[in-house]
């Protein structure tokens, strides 16, 4: 880790380079307007979004979500949310692929209760390997076993992003211990995905050493969404200089003056 | 005819209809999307020249707000 703040300290997936720590979600926001705006504030580099069938009631002049946020200013990031089998995921990012010309950088998830939204990692394994086969570059949402993400990693997946708490619960970092095992373990990018509830969260996440967070939630149903983006994007850098900065040593025990013990006035 | 889209069934004259009739027919010109043909992904670039048939099951799908 180079700590040297005055180089660059971009953030680096599969060889594409990217400025922001923070990538956002587009779900849950009130319209497109909305979305762009949070996305503006937030000045995020990489917004995720999902494949679904198109609505063939609409009128012809109806905007899109690519409209709004268009290739030029914005690394996409397809998933495949709602998939629960290795089949489903595989298809959709076949699918994304062909919509977004060639596009290959894709966030697979393989979810495996439709209450929890915990992920199968079964299926997540087997459907990273087609993928990776195929040439897609591979961000993972997994669980935070540490042996899990390994896994992932050693089948070629290019970011490993366990989740903090459950998608869309916002209860924030609940296993830190974890997230930092996995950290410690990890040569490819650690994103935090799933849980961020407020700044704090994302905070903690970036001193523990995450390499970023991915959040839509915690943005999208704030009450000010668009104060919240810009909120988080002050968090992910504060906990990452603070992470590069190195924090001192907890001394449990042990109290230490700030203010010299000598010259006191008696 | 009968073509199954998007989980719809939608009848059509004919006994076949052009990929590119389609899309006019659905007011996709100009939109963002992909195809899939019973399963298969067919090409933008491959379009002309594709026809739908009578039984055919055909997805066209589109980027939405997503996580």
């Amino acid at each position: 880790m180079d700590k040297n703040l005055n180089k660059n300290d971009d953030l680096i997936i599969a060889g594409r380079s990217f400025q922001s720590r923070l990538l956002i979600g587009t779900g849950k926001y009130n319209n497109f307007e909305e979305t762009r705006a949070a996305i503006d504030s937030s000045e995020s580099n990489i917004v995720t979004m999902a494949i679904r069938r198109i609505n063939l009631g609409q009128s012809p002049d109806e905007p899109s979500l690519l409209e709004f946020l268009p290739p030029k200013e914005f690394t996409y990031l397809p998933n495949t949310a709602g998939c629960f089998s290795s089949d489903e995921a595989v298809r959709t990012l076949r699918l994304a692929r062909e919509l977004l010309d060639g596009h290959n950088l894709v966030k697979l998830e393989v979810l495996g209760d439709p209450d929890t939204l915990f992920p199968n990692v079964v299926e997540t394994i087997n459907a990273a390997k087609i993928l990776v086969k195929d040439g897609f570059d591979v961000m993972v949402y997994t669980s935070d076993d540490p042996i899990i993400a390994k896994q992932l990693e050693d089948i070629g997946c290019c970011a490993i992003m366990p989740l903090a708490s459950l998608i869309g619960s916002g209860m924030g970092i609940l296993n830190p211990w974890n997230l930092e095992i996995i950290i410690d373990k990890s040569n490819v990018p650690v994103i935090v995905d799933a849980g961020v509830g407020t700044a704090s969260d994302a905070s903690i996440a970036m001193e523990l050493g995450c390499d970023g967070v991915l959040m839509n939630t915690a943005i999208a149903l704030a009450d000010n969404p668009i104060l919240m983006a810009s909120a988080m994007k002050k968090a992910i850098e504060s906990g990452r200089e603070a992470f590069l900065a190195g924090r001192m040593n907890k001394k449990l025990y042990s109290a230490s003056p700030s203010s010299p013990v000598e010259g006191l006035i008696k | 005819m009968r073509i199954n889209i998007n989980g719809n069934i939608q009848e059509f004259k004919g006994k076949k209809i052009t990929a590119e009739e389609l899309i006019t027919k659905l007011n996709l010109n100009g939109k963002r999307f992909a195809i899939e043909k019973n399963g298969e992904i067919i090409s933008k670039n491959y379009l002309n020249g594709i026809y739908f048939n009578d039984g055919d099951k055909i997805e066209i799908i589109g980027a939405v707000g997503g996580g």
